[in-house]
């Protein structure tokens, strides 16, 4: 499939490829036609995550170039952290040479930010947790000044910081843009809400796609961390009381949700998640999705499994590679109906 | 609105209205980021919050800069938790002695709408949405009776207000839905250096203190429900009550 390569001025007109699990169809529609597809009652979950300006260009030890891309907040001013070699944004990221090897104890130099090593993963070299020499106001101030947001390679040109936040974006834990979002503004939203749609929100510090080192791309997605506010827990209650269902906008909010729910119902507060969801899961919160257009073999594409039968996602995804329909980040989306009456 | 445990970001926070604001929302429990382009006196600021037991962070930028809208948005955000008050207090006369109109030059002018117009709707852009979304949150603008009243000389300033107090009722009118409330509220003369800059002759003893203003202001924060969306207050005439 062809990636949108730039954002698209028009994000109501984008395509949404709808398709429905019970009757077995799908059929094109465009994002702006969300209003009349939903049903009053209905509940959308959105993850209000922004995104952080997450690639950092530097120096390793020896002065070697490297990137590092922050993964997640560990504890204040240390994070998780992905080290990838010489290169830039127009290099897929499995064809970035690999980074100098680092150790515990080893500095790295940013602009005007640096850190300290504190450790390197055993499931990849390039896995390290990193603390900075700033913390509080100074350390993201400084984040902000010499981060850029992760690049793709397939852009026309290098994204900015603005261009990866959702609409209703709050704290800064993404480190990658909850994407499925991305086409929501609030012309949208307001008329969704004007029809009687109910949202909630989740915070999920959605992490990177791809590191392009094998070991660790096998290991994604590493544990995640969430926030669900306690009126995202009561929404859903009363949503399914009603006979709404659960639409979660991507699958780091389906994944939130369900990772939340793990116990058997819903339950607030903040966590770790490492659930994949795939073929064989049975959803316990989340009735629909609205997502991406994604390649089959990706795993977010494995996620709508849960949802759809595998004949019915195998046509649709036929149709809408000859359709034309774009994919990654700026793409066209799929709303992928509940398959309950209810 | 409940204060306690918020987070909020108020911008020119180093001095004036603006530190007396962040002072007396941090003492009834705001969680407050607080910027302003002077790290020095920002910091002296912050630390006096916290002196008292408040929550303060220094965010030294400026909200005329492009660039640093989404690092003062991500960076409050990251330090206080979601932004449920945001008030807009930095501002800039203009070049002083104040200037008749024609006499201004047209880049102060751009200059002017830059800090006390464009700036905050960046922020504004960035952080109402999330306010939105969870169907609460404050926007306050700091006006001036120099919105409403043509004074000769303060034309950049009284365009750039009244522009802004146009911007918070529009906004109010959009996401009034959304349950996102918009205030503006003319604190009136108060003895600050902005007010000495404005006018050199002014007798400054005369004059309230940023403090027992910000009083005023924090009490139409906490009613802020029962007053109309996107109304425009004046805190002289503000009975106080909460």
């Amino acid at each position: 499939m062809i990636p949108a390569r730039w954002p698209r001025e028009d994000a109501a007109s984008e395509r949404l490829l709808v398709v429905d699990p019970r009757a077995e169809t799908f059929r094109d529609a465009r994002i702006g036609e969300l209003p009349f597809l939903l049903r009053p009652d209905d509940l959308l979950v959105l993850n209000d995550a922004a995104t952080l300006p997450a690639s950092l260009a530097g120096r390793g030890p020896r002065g070697e170039p490297i990137e590092a891309r922050l993964l997640g907040e560990l504890a204040s001013g240390t994070f998780r952290a992905v080290l990838l070699g010489p290169g830039d944004w127009r290099q897929r990221t499995e064809d970035r040479a690999a980074p100098a090897r680092v150790e515990a104890g080893d500095r790295l130099a940013f602009a005007g930010l640096s850190a300290t090593v504190e450790r390197v993963s055993r499931i990849s070299l390039r896995l390290i947790e990193l603390r900075f020499d700033r913390s509080g106001a100074d350390f993201w101030l400084a984040l902000y000044r010499a981060g850029r947001p992760v690049q793709y390679a397939y852009t026309s040109r290098p994204i900015e910081l603005w261009q990866v936040q959702v609409a209703y974006a709050s704290r800064p834990w993404a480190v990658e843009m909850p994407s499925a979002g991305r086409p929501l503004r609030w012309d949208l939203l307001l008329a969704l809400r004007a029809r009687g749609t109910r949202f909630a929100r989740v915070t999920h510090a959605a992490g990177l796609s791809s590191t392009g080192d094998a070991a660790l791309d096998a290991a994604l997605p590493l544990p995640e961390r969430f926030e669900i506010p306690p009126g995202t827990v009561e929404a859903v209650a009363s949503a399914h009381r009603a006979g709404g269902r659960v639409i979660a906008v991507g699958t780091s909010v389906a994944r939130a949700l369900e990772g939340a729910a793990q116990g058997g119902a819903l339950i607030e507060g903040t966590g770790e998640t490492d659930l994949v969801i795939g073929p064989g899961y049975r959803p316990r919160v989340v009735d629909g999705l609205l997502t991406g257009t994604h390649e089959p073999s990706a795993s977010h594409f494995a996620l709508l499994h849960a949802f759809a039968p595998a004949a019915l996602l195998a046509r649709a995804s036929e149709h809408a590679e000859r359709a034309g329909y774009l994919t990654h980040e700026f793409g066209d989306s799929w709303l992928v109906l509940p398959r309950s009456t209810a | 609105m409940e204060l306690k445990g918020k987070g909020a970001l108020v911008t020119g926070a180093s001095k004036g209205l603006g530190a007396a604001l962040a002072a007396e929302l941090a003492r009834v429990g705001a969680r407050i980021a607080l910027v302003a382009r002077g790290a020095g006196e920002l910091s002296r600021v912050a630390a006096e919050i916290r002196a008292t037991g408040g929550e303060a962070h220094a965010l030294p930028a400026n909200v005329a800069d492009k660039r640093a809208a989404h690092a003062i948005a991500g960076s409050a955000a990251a330090l206080v938790g979601p932004i449920e008050l945001l008030i807009h207090n930095a501002s800039t006369l203009g070049p002083v002695p104040l200037r008749l109109l024609l006499d201004t030059d047209c880049e102060d002018l751009d200059h002017v709408l830059e800090v006390n117009l464009v700036g905050p709707f960046r922020l504004t852009k960035i952080v109402a949405g999330a306010m939105a979304l969870r169907g609460s949150g404050l926007v306050l603008h700091v006006s001036s009776d120099a919105a409403v009243a043509a004074y000769p000389r303060w034309g950049a300033y009284g365009v750039s207000k009244a522009a802004q107090d146009h911007l918070s009722r529009i906004l109010a009118a959009e996401l009034s839905p959304a349950g996102v409330r918009f205030l503006s509220v003319d604190p009136g003369e108060m003895d600050t250096e902005m007010h000495a800059a404005a006018m050199p002759d002014a007798d400054r003893a005369a004059l309230p203190a940023p403090a027992a203003v910000a009083r005023r202001i924090a009490s139409m924060i906490r009613q802020a429900e029962r007053i109309e969306n996107g109304a425009r207050l004046e805190a002289g005439s503000w009975k106080e009550a909460g």
